[in-house]
């Protein structure tokens, strides 16, 4: 199969590989997909003041897999948080001009930003109903 | 060295420049229909067929009136399964195969379970062996056909092909081998093996795409078979067509170079091969062999290397040929149903590579092969999620996905 000029960018030069320590007040983890399934998405935001400042992935994945992460970190930065959950995977499969059978990788990273902000946003909730002591 | 390297032998192989050089003339001058028998150019056709015809069933341990030419090894496994559930239909409608045989055996299968035959998939352990006690139980008064192959395509696991051709003889049923990874690559003798049909073709042994035979036994017993395609009547009625005489030159000629090269090319593949492995298992951890670790194909090293996706790793090392079992890059979206019948996990069924040693392969190329796949798969791992979670000692398979 051949891949688009940008997936194989995103490859071979990954934006953002990496991870935040989870137990992070400012940190939002999303893990979706898989193993068995032949991909896992772990993306993760780290946020000020309702923006994402960073972001990290991690993806286990075929190469559009990948693309699609890295791409996510990329655009997730520097939005407000309901600027990236407006983010839709449609986007991305444009950006990275996928075909049909990778489209469940952009999906895959749509549903991982979805995942980061609201697991950000419970633990918020959390520390709020019950401050550190 | 050239690049790229070219390691998927088991997919097919380049046509031997001593085999084209062999077909030429058939194509420019003695280029006469071999059914044609009043005319010196069909008389020339076909005594070169005839020559050839020869050669592939000594080859096999058989004789040249016992070979029926095909286009593939597909089209004999097809002719081999429908034609005897056909023909020998009032006798019984039971046929026994393995859930590891290629899809143009497993295919041909299923069609006849939908015309009322019933089919029984013998188990296979974790290597790919399937067990001969429960051949032998699995053996019924109207079961005519047991279908097995020599050696598997995608892991390699080799067949006992010998004890297998006991419990067939012994029981009165037929044995179908399809050695379409087999023949030139190991010895094969459908007397001692008590074979009675055996596929293969030419374009896994340096001959040229599109040409098989069928092995169908003449004597003790005399194997029938209703013909699947009609027409001319060519090859004793069991496969209408006309002969593809430059190809079935190069098909005889391709087996001669395999059968007098075997012993040492079996030997030099087998060395590199473990060669291969070794290096791979010496600069990585979470790795595991696939197929049966000696009984297998002297060119075949089939890998999973854990949480690692197959797909994107043959992207890393993209000027190496290798073939994957993941989803991703075969037409299907399931990962090998070889690897599940084996009980792979689909998480390292993602995670296979299939690397297939062949005649040109030199040790350079599979030492550049194992560094390129080690300094790949350690920086996949440094992106994958899974690798972390094993290192934090996270047990994959407590945690709870969200399945897609």
């Amino acid at each position: 199969m051949a891949y688009s000029e940008k997936v194989i960018d995103h490859y071979n030069d990954p934006r953002n590989v990496g991870s935040f320590t989870k137990s992070d007040d400012q940190v939002g983890t999303g893990l979706v997909g898989a193993p068995e399934c032949g991909d896992v998405m772990k993306l993760q935001i780290k946020v000020e003041n309702e923006k994402i400042v960073d972001a990290k992935f991690k993806t286990f994945g075929c190469g559009s897999a990948i693309a699609s992460s890295s791409l996510a970190t990329e655009w997730v930065k520097g939005k407000t948080l309901d600027e990236a959950l407006a983010i839709q995977n449609t986007e991305i499969v444009k950006e990275l001009s996928l075909p049909p059978v990778k489209i469940h990788c952009s999906v895959l990273a749509e549903d991982a930003i979805k995942a980061a902000i609201q697991d950000y946003r419970k633990r918020q909730d959390a520390s709020q109903e019950s401050p550190a002591a | 060295m050239k690049l790229p390297i070219y390691l998927d032998y088991n997919a097919t192989t380049p046509t031997d420049p001593r085999v084209v050089e062999t077909m030429m003339p058939y194509f420019t001058q003695t280029y006469g229909n071999a059914a044609s028998r009043n005319h010196q150019f069909g008389w020339e056709a076909e005594k070169a067929v005839e020559k050839a015809r020869d050669l592939l069933g000594e080859t096999i341990g058989g004789s040249g009136r016992e070979i029926v030419l095909t286009s593939g090894a597909t089209e004999s496994n097809n002719l081999a399964i429908l034609g005897v559930a056909d023909f020998y239909k009032e006798k019984g409608r039971h046929i026994i195969t393995s859930p590891i045989e290629h899809k143009a055996v497993i295919d041909p299968c299923q069609a006849l379970e939908q015309r009322g035959y019933e089919v029984t998939f013998l188990d296979v352990d974790a290597d790919g062996c399937i067990s001969l006690e429960q051949l032998e139980k699995s053996i019924r008064s109207d079961t005519v056909l047991v279908s097995l192959m020599a050696g598997n395509n995608e892991i390699g696991t080799l067949s006992p092909l010998e004890e297998i051709g006991k419990i067939t003889r012994k029981n009165g049923v037929l044995f179908h081998t399809d050695a379409t990874q087999a023949v030139g690559k190991i010895p094969v003798d459908v007397e001692r093996m008590n074979i009675d049909l055996l596929s293969c073709t030419a374009h896994k042994m340096y001959g040229p795409k599109g040409m098989g035979a069928l092995y169908v036994r003449r004597k003790r017993p005399r194997v029938r078979l209703s013909p699947i395609m009609f027409g001319g009547g060519h090859e004793r009625g069991m496969r209408s067509g006309t002969l593809n005489v430059p190809g079935i030159v190069g098909f005889a000629k391709a087996l001669e170079l395999c059968r007098d090269e075997m012993e040492s090319e079996a030997e030099r593949q087998t060395a590199l091969r473990e060669r291969l492995h070794k290096r791979l298992r010496a600069a990585l951890d979470h790795i595991k062999l696939n197929g049966h670790p000696t009984q297998r194909l002297p060119n075949n090293l089939n890998v999973s290397f854990g949480y690692v996706e197959g797909e994107s790793l043959i992207m890393g090392t993209s000027d190496i040929a290798v073939s994957s079992g993941s989803a991703c890059t075969s037409a299907s979206l399931e990962p090998s149903y070889v690897l599940r019948a084996l009980g792979v996990g689909d998480d390292l069924a993602h995670s296979s590579i299939r690397f297939g040693i062949g005649r040109f392969t030199t040790e350079e190329e599979i030492d550049y092969t194992a560094d390129k796949m080690i300094f790949a798969v350690k920086r996949l791992r440094e992106m994958s999620p899974l690798y972390e979670m094993a290192q934090e000692g996270i047990d994959l398979s407590t945690v709870q996905w969200a399945h897609h």
